[in-house]
């Protein structure tokens, strides 16, 4: 329809510093909406943290991996599964529940930009990221003997925070994909083999030599492998190709997640 | 029957809503199908500055169908949807647009305060927080989470977040199912309020009662069809008109020949006419029937009115 004979004055577009004002609004709202979920935070933080205290402070406390302190190695990959944990369950299940119950259709037809939506739910997972990882260095610093300096700590961080984001983009993806109420099983399904079989919670020498090929195939390996490196362990494997498989996933996953949400939007305006 | 509708006069035009610029949203020529089911045939509706129109009409009839599409929540299968002269989906159009859907489920764990805010900072110019909880009556209760609210009580909320960025156009999808009377009445209240301030609203619902009370036309909608289309008063005279009961000895063949007699019922020894007017048929009974007796004239209630088209329409043969 043409705008010029529109009987009606147009309205200006909202300036920049509104639109990042919506997004931030939308990103505090999303958080707060999970912080205050108990159920949903106390997991997502709680079971790597669980983990890290049952198998590396109680039970190896003084073992070591290839001269790598055990409760050291240990937050690498259980930082791994927890941002993993925070960025799939954050993104997903929120994300289904919202499409299949209505609650996205209201906001759609507010004027809210659609992007803020999903980069509320990435920043609020990353946010659950970045809890996790810092409780795991609190854990290990303070009961677990390890000695981590701050701009090591800081990269050990960093690193695994930006490696959340494929998962992110793989949670946005089953999101558009799963049912409401069947998104936390089909996420659990993916979620507990990946990480098993990625050596998040046995070292990756440990387990028998065919699934160590397999991992190589997993992203939650290269995470690891990448967050072991900055601490002085792992595989000793180029990080370039580490960096390489995430950014390949993530660009998949959002690939998918994009033809979820242009079949939506089609059911909505094709 | 159609033929007997047009010649009755309006009884309530208001002149003012009529001119063709004051139509702020349209429907023009719209089919939508989802797969084999056709939720709307050839649907033309327009919705005119400052008026509240009621789209009526039983389960399924493709009410919500016809809010999504004037949202841009959906796109027509053929035809155009249109607001402000523009498409539904543009930002422009939309922050100037409040919608109140069926939803099955609302964030839990935030505030309403929260909710409000939220909403209200996605519009160029929303209302402040104070009048908007006042307009939904919800400021003793603005820290409560979501979650924690009576069924009615959420609908208020959800009422607050189509309100609260001041828009000009408000869609109303089934505002009050689930409330109990004294929480409709409430609400009516508030859409009344709206209204006086010039706002206009497209309001869905399957409550007779409440079409008659707050609109100024109805649209009743059934199969994914409009079938009739008026005033409230319109709406009842074109359907159900009124009825007389009475005791008489002629017979009933006699009757349903009189001029402007719709049907005729026998009821144990009375008869119940259903009439467009009363006047003439009263005249000609006591002229026909000197011994006419217990003459009783009521107007017939919308309620009989929407279940008289509802159900002519479901006998109606399908395409």
């Amino acid at each position: 329809m043409s705008t010029a004979t529109a009987p009606f004055p147009q309205i200006q577009t909202r300036p920049l510093n509104k639109t990042l004002s919506i997004y931030f609004r939308e990103a505090r709202a999303e958080f707060l909406t999970r912080l205050r979920l108990r159920a949903y935070s106390m997991s997502i933080i709680g079971f790597p943290l669980m983990f890290y205290v049952l198998f590396g402070l109680v039970l190896n406390r003084d073992a070591a991996v290839q001269g790598t302190q055990f409760t050291t190695y240990l937050i690498a990959t259980y930082g791994t599964f927890g941002v993993m944990g925070a960025a799939l369950f954050g993104t997903a299940s929120g994300l289904a529940a919202e499409r299949g119950l209505g609650w996205l259709q209201v906001k759609r037809a507010s004027p809210m930009p659609p992007f803020a939506y999903f980069a509320a739910k990435v920043v609020m997972s990353t946010i659950f990221s970045t809890i996790v990882v810092v409780l795991l260095f609190t854990l290990g610093i303070t009961f677990g003997g390890v000695h981590l300096s701050a701009a090591l700590a800081i990269k050990l961080l960093s690193t695994l925070v930006i490696g959340s984001l494929p998962f992110c983009a793989m949670g946005l993806a089953i999101g558009y994909f799963a049912g409401p109420s069947s998104a936390p099983a089909i996420i659990n399904l993916i979620y507990f083999p990946m990480s098993f079989c990625s050596g998040l919670w046995v070292p990756i020498m440990f387990l028998p030599k065919v699934l160590r090929s397999f991992a190589r195939v997993l992203p939650p390996y290269h995470l690891a492998q990448l967050a072991l490196s900055t601490v002085g362990a792992g595989q000793h494997e180029s990080n370039w190709i580490h960096w390489e498989v995430l950014i390949g996933f993530t660009l998949i996953c959002v690939g998918i997640a994009r033809l979820g949400f242009q079949r939506d939007e089609g059911k909505m305006y094709g | 029957m159609n033929a007997t509708l047009q010649a009755i006069p309006s009884v309530r035009t208001n002149e003012a809503t009529i001119s063709p610029s004051s139509i702020i949203a349209r429907l023009q020529r719209v089919s939508k199908h989802y797969g084999d089911v056709r939720a709307l045939r050839e649907v033309n509706l327009s919705l005119r500055q400052g008026e509240l129109l009621a789209l009526l009409g039983p389960n399924g009839a493709g009410k919500t169908t016809a809010v999504k599409l004037l949202l841009g929540l959906a796109k027509p299968t053929s035809g155009t949807a249109s607001i402000f002269g523009g498409n539904p989906v543009d930002s422009t159009v939309r922050i100037r647009v409040g919608a109140m859907l069926q939803v099955a489920k609302v964030p839990e764990t935030l505030r309403v305060r929260e909710h409000i805010e939220l909403f209200s900072s996605y519009y160029p110019a929303p209302l402040p927080l104070s009048k908007v909880l006042a307009l939904a009556g919800l400021q003793e209760i603005k820290d409560r989470l979501f979650g924690d609210l009576s069924g009615g009580q959420k609908q208020r909320v959800l009422f607050a977040l189509a309100v609260c960025g001041d828009p000009d156009l408000l869609f109303l999808d089934e505002p009050t199912v689930g409330l109990d009377v004294e929480a409709r009445r409430l609400l009516w209240a508030q859409i009344r309020n709206l209204l006086e301030k010039g706002k206009t609203i497209l309001l869905t619902t399957h409550y007779l009662e409440e079409a008659d009370v707050l609109a100024d036309r109805i649209v009743v909608i059934n199969h994914g069809e409009i079938i009739a289309e008026g005033t409230p008063a319109e709406i009842k005279t074109k359907t159900a008109g009124r009825r007389i009961r009475c005791v008489s000895n002629l017979n009933i063949a006699t009757i349903r020949g009189f001029p402007y007699v719709l049907e005729v019922e026998q009821k144990s020894n009375a008869y119940e006419i259903r009439v467009v007017e009363a006047e003439p048929v009263l005249r000609e009974l006591l002229t026909r029937d000197p011994a006419v007796s217990e003459i009783e004239v009521s107007s017939a209630g919308l309620e009989e009115a929407f279940l008289a088209l509802t159900r002519d329409n479901t006998a109606a043969p399908r395409r």
